[in-house]
Parts: structure tokens; C-alpha cells; sequence
């Protein structure tokens, strides 16, 4: 009885959590413009979605600034990240509280400082997204130094100092022995990074030339202004990006199950013992 | 002179000449900036101003009384979410995970978008309900944030230690109560981080829901498009000072992996 609660609840909270998403995707395949009066299947909001020049060009940018930034943050928060590891106390209070800056500092406080230090006392022009490279950076970089961090504390690390007494110069052990045990930190801070270059309104908001919108500023715009075949064009970008989220979930979990199998099935074991 | 030497320890200097040009010189510029009025004089007007006027004053008031609701309704919310799901024994738990966290991974402002209409429908004019609606967005909008530390505190804790509860001769409840809840104090300690100071300052959910009372945010927002600095390095400061406090308060309770309980489900 009381399992059959719980999953209850938790199915009426996935419910809740999940119902206006799926409201907007049947409604995005309708020419309605409001929720609530039903109108006859129609694909016209994808048609704008696609055709549009500046939702098209609104798209691109964000997914060029996501992986770009991403690339960028997640190179230097890995050799930050590596480099810390390897230095003494000293770098590691430094450069590891720095980065908690921006992890616990809130966003508005984050572009809003950011912009005043750029465009107000170095006069970096916004227009040449420098600004907007370096915000996307700042707010990416410190999490991928934590994804990477914890990889480095399990590595073994007799096997750099085999690779040394072998004759390896230390970069090429970096780069054929710590590289390869902290990959997978590496990948999921570049993943997060991505993730987190896409949800970010704030520091785009803050230091993005004028004419340049990412999906968030954009949505916001468009939520000020009156335009119902944008307005609606949006409800068909939110299912599109609902889809994709859905399917590299699914892709995600199947990798993951086949690689860590043993390693769950020892979990479910000590999970009946409880 | 010698000859260059590679030093492992050196790859970490671009790294933190990054942070020491765009994390550490802004802190010290909105110092600066808080402390000077238009002619970079030093001041404490901006801080009088601001404590000395009703309109801040009311303003920090209510940003403070969304977070702190936002914060309790999350947690109300996402303790049992997180206690029946840790505890269950269902086959798929990781998924069922990650159908609570998935939402975290589609755009803030499209799913706020969807809310939004969801409430026009059920409220016909968002205008009526500013509080209730602000608070609606907050909570649809940061839960998966607050579900996932909890959970994974939970998981960890040690089954034995509940057992030697029951073994001595706790029910259920006080085992909840001397156990289980006190040993995941971390996990909501890490929850409230994550959820309590988005929710002084997340603006944008106020502006789609068409709440136009200021929260803190808000006041930034408005400072930096009158390009008035030094009030808005104020605002940023003391908000600045608050994180400070919050953060040297929970550092005590809260668990090592805090900070990367964004990603927490994609380091698994």
C-alpha cells in the first residue's frame, strides 16, 4: 500500500512536471495561437520555424557559441584542472577558490561584473563577440575543472611515474597516460558545458552584440513582443529540443548500461542487503 | 640562464590567468565601482542609498520572500520525491532519475514559455496572481536541482545503520527523524544552495510571467540599462556579501560534491 503511494506520487509529479511541455507539443502541431481551443492539424509552425531567416540564424548562433565556448572552456579547465593537481597547495588555493567563484556566485552578478570590467574599463567593443566568447567561458570552465578534478583523485599514480622511469618524456606521459584515465571526466565536463552554454540567459543578455540572439534571448524577446507566428514557431522549437534531450538520454543510458553492467549489478546486490 | 624546463604543475597557469583576468578583476572593479560616486570619488552613499530607501529596502524584502518560499516548496516537493525513489526498489531507479532531472536540459525560458501558457489558460490573465504565479516558475524551474543532492545523499547512506535503529527498537518514524533525516542534511544543504539564491535573482522567470515587482535581479537589470554602475556594483556587492555568508555558513554541512550537483548526472 504504501509503495503504491509512493509511486503515485512520484508518477503525479512526473505528470506535473511534464504536462505543459506536452501541451505545448500538441499545440505546436496546430495553427492555434492560443492553448485551449483546438484547430485542425497543421505543420505551419515548423514550416516558420525553418524558413524563417532569423529564427534560422538565431539557432546556429546559439549551437556555434555552445560548442565553441564548450571547446574552449573545456581545454583550459582540464589544464587548469591537471595542472593544479601536480602544484602545490599554494596553486591549488588559489586557482581551486577562484573557481568556485562563479559556481556559487549568481549569473546576474557574474555578467554584470563581467560586462562592467570589459566593456566599461577595457572598452572591448560587444559587437565583436569577444565579450560574449569570454562570458560563455567563464560560466562553462569552472565545471568542467570539476568534472576533471575527481578523475585525477582516482587515477593511479605509479603509472605516470612507470611511464617516466620507461624512457616517456612528461608531456608524452600527460598525454598517453593521465590523458586517457581523465577522458571521461573530460567528456562529461564538455557535455555539461555545452548543456549549460544553451540554458544561460543572463551572461548572453549581458555581453552579446545587438544584433546577435541566442534561443533564451530570443524567447524572451519574443514573450515582450505581439508576434503569434513567432510566438508559436517557439512552442515547435521547445518540442524539437524536448525530442533531442529525450533521445540523448536514451542513447546515454543505453552506453551507460553496457559499460558499467558489473559494476550496477554489484550495486543492486548491496542495495537487497540493505 | 637554464634551459626551459616542463613542469606538470605549469599547465594550470593560462587556467588561472583566466581567472585572475575575468573571475577576480570584475569582484575588484564592482568594488570599486560600489564605493565612488560619478566623479571616482570615494562614497557611502550608494550603500546609505540603498538601505536607506523604502523601494530597495522593499525590494530586497520580497526577493528574499521568494527565495525562502521557493526554497521550502522545493524541498517539501523533492525530500519524498527523493526518499521514495533512494529507498525504493525498483529495477530502474536510474531512470526514473532521470526523468526528474531530464527537464534541467531543455531551455529555462522555453519551459518557462510552456508554464506560462498552461497558467493563461487556467488563470485567463496572469495579472491576478503575480506571488503565486512567480512562485509556480521558480519551483517548475529549479526542483531538479534540489531532487538530485538529496538523492544522492540518500543512496549513500549506510542500510545498516537503519537497521540498528529498528534493531534497537525505533519505529519507523523515529527512525526517519534520528537517521535518515539528520545523515541527508548535506544533500539539502547542497539544495538549497543550488535553489535559494537563482531564486533571489532569476529575474527573466518574473518578466515572462508578467510580474513587474523588482527582485534583486531585476534591480541589476534596471541600474545596467540606465548605465548607472555604481548603484548596480552596489546591488551586485551586497548580493555578492549574502552568497559570502551562505556559502561560509553551509561549507560547514554541506557535502564535498556540492558544486557539481549540476552535473552530478552527467559525471556519473
Amino acid at each position: 500500500m504504501k509503495k503504491v503511494l509512493g509511486r503515485a506520487f512520484l508518477a503525479f509529479m512526473i505528470i506535473l512536471l511534464y504536462l505543459p511541455i506536452f501541451v505545448l507539443a500538441v499545440y505546436s502541431f496546430t495553427d492555434s495561437a492560443n492553448i485551449g481551443a483546438i484547430h485542425g492539424f497543421s505543420l505551419k509552425n515548423y514550416e516558420t520555424l525553418f524558413t524563417k531567416p532569423d529564427l534560422r540564424a538565431m539557432i546556429a548562433g546559439t549551437l556555434v557559441l555552445a560548442i565553441g565556448s564548450a571547446f574552449v572552456a573545456t581545454v583550459l579547465g582540464t589544464l587548469g584542472a591537471v595542472g593544479v593537481f601536480y602544484s602545490g597547495r599554494f596553486g591549488n588555493a588559489i586557482v581551486g577558490s577562484l573557481n568556485q567563484v562563479p559556481v556559487v556566485n549568481a549569473e546576474v552578478v557574474t555578467a554584470f561584473s563581467l560586462c562592467i570590467l570589459l566593456i566599461g574599463v577595457c572598452g572591448v567593443d560587444k559587437s565583436s563577440f569577444i565579450s560574449l566568447l569570454i562570458g560563455h567561458v567563464v560560466l562553462e570552465a569552472p565545471f568542467v575543472y570539476l568534472s576533471v578534478v575527481p578523475k585525477l583523485k582516482q587515477m593511479d599514480n605509479s603509472l605516470y611515474e612507470a611511464a617516466l622511469d620507461l624512457g616517456a618524456s612528461p608531456a608524452m606521459a600527460l598525454r598517453r597516460v593521465v590523458f586517457p584515465q581523465i577522458l571521461p571526466g573530460v567528456v562529461s565536463g564538455f557535455a555539461l558545458a555545452i548543456t549549460l552554454s544553451l540554458d544561460d540567459y543572463f551572461i548572453t543578455s549581458y555581453t552579446k552584440p545587438a544584433t546577435f540572439d541566442t534561443i533564451s534571448t530570443y524567447v524572451v524577446n519574443a514573450t515582450r513582443g505581439s508576434q503569434t507566428d513567432i510566438k508559436t514557431a517557439l512552442w515547435a522549437l521547445s518540442t524539437i529540443i524536448f525530442v533531442v534531450v529525450v533521445l540523448m538520454v536514451m542513447v546515454m543510458n543505453m552506453s551507460g548500461n553496457k559499460n558499467d553492467k558489473n559494476q550496477k549489478r554489484a550495486g543492486a546486490d548491496s542495495e537487497k542487503t540493505r | 640562464m637554464g634551459k626551459f624546463r616542463f613542469q606538470r604543475s605549469q599547465l594550470c597557469i593560462p587556467y588561472g590567468l583566466f581567472l585572475v583576468c575575468f573571475v577576480l578583476a570584475p569582484l575588484i572593479v564592482i568594488i570599486y565601482y560600489a564605493f565612488t560616486n560619478g566623479e571616482g570619488q570615494f562614497t557611502l552613499g550608494n550603500l546609505i542609498g540603498f538601505f536607506s530607501s523604502p523601494n530597495t529596502i522593499g525590494t530586497l524584502a520580497y526577493s528574499l520572500g521568494i527565495a525562502v518560499a521557493t526554497t521550502c516548496i522545493c524541498l517539501t516537493l523533492a525530500y519524498p520525491i527523493a526518499y521514495i525513489l533512494a529507498r525504493s526498489s525498483m529495477k530502474h531507479k536510474s531512470v526514473v532519475l532521470m526523468v526528474f532531472v531530464m527537464p534541467m536540459w531543455i531551455n529555462f525560458t522555453l519551459r518557462i514559455t510552456a508554464l506560462k501558457e498552461i497558467l493563461t489558460m487556467i488563470e485567463g490573465n496572469l495579472a491576478y496572481h503575480p506571488f503565486l504565479n512567480t512562485l509556480i516558475g521558480m519551483t517548475y524551474d529549479f526542483l531538479p536541482f534540489m531532487i538530485l543532492p538529496i538523492y544522492t545523499t540518500l543512496l549513500k547512506l549506510d542500510g545498516s545503520l537503519l537497521e540498528a535503529a529498528a534493531d534497537l527498537g525505533a519505529d519507523t518514524v523515529q527512525t526517519f527523524l534520528k537517521v535518515t533525516l539528520p545523515l541527508s542534511v548535506p544533500g539539502i544543504i547542497s539544495g538549497i544552495v543550488m535553489v535559494f539564491l537563482p531564486s533571489m535573482t532569476n529575474y527573466v522567470v518574473l518578466d515572462m510571467l508578467y510580474n513587474s515587482t523588482y527582485i534583486m535581479g531585476s534591480l541589476i537589470g534596471a541600474y545596467f540599462s540606465a548605465y548607472d554602475w555604481h548603484n548596480g556594483s552596489m546591488i551586485a556587492l551586497i548580493l555578492l556579501v549574502i552568497i559570502l555568508v551562505f556559502t561560509l555558513f553551509t561549507n560547514r554541512y554541506a557535502d564535498e560534491d556540492a558544486g557539481s550537483s549540476r552535473g552530478g548526472v552527467l559525471g556519473g
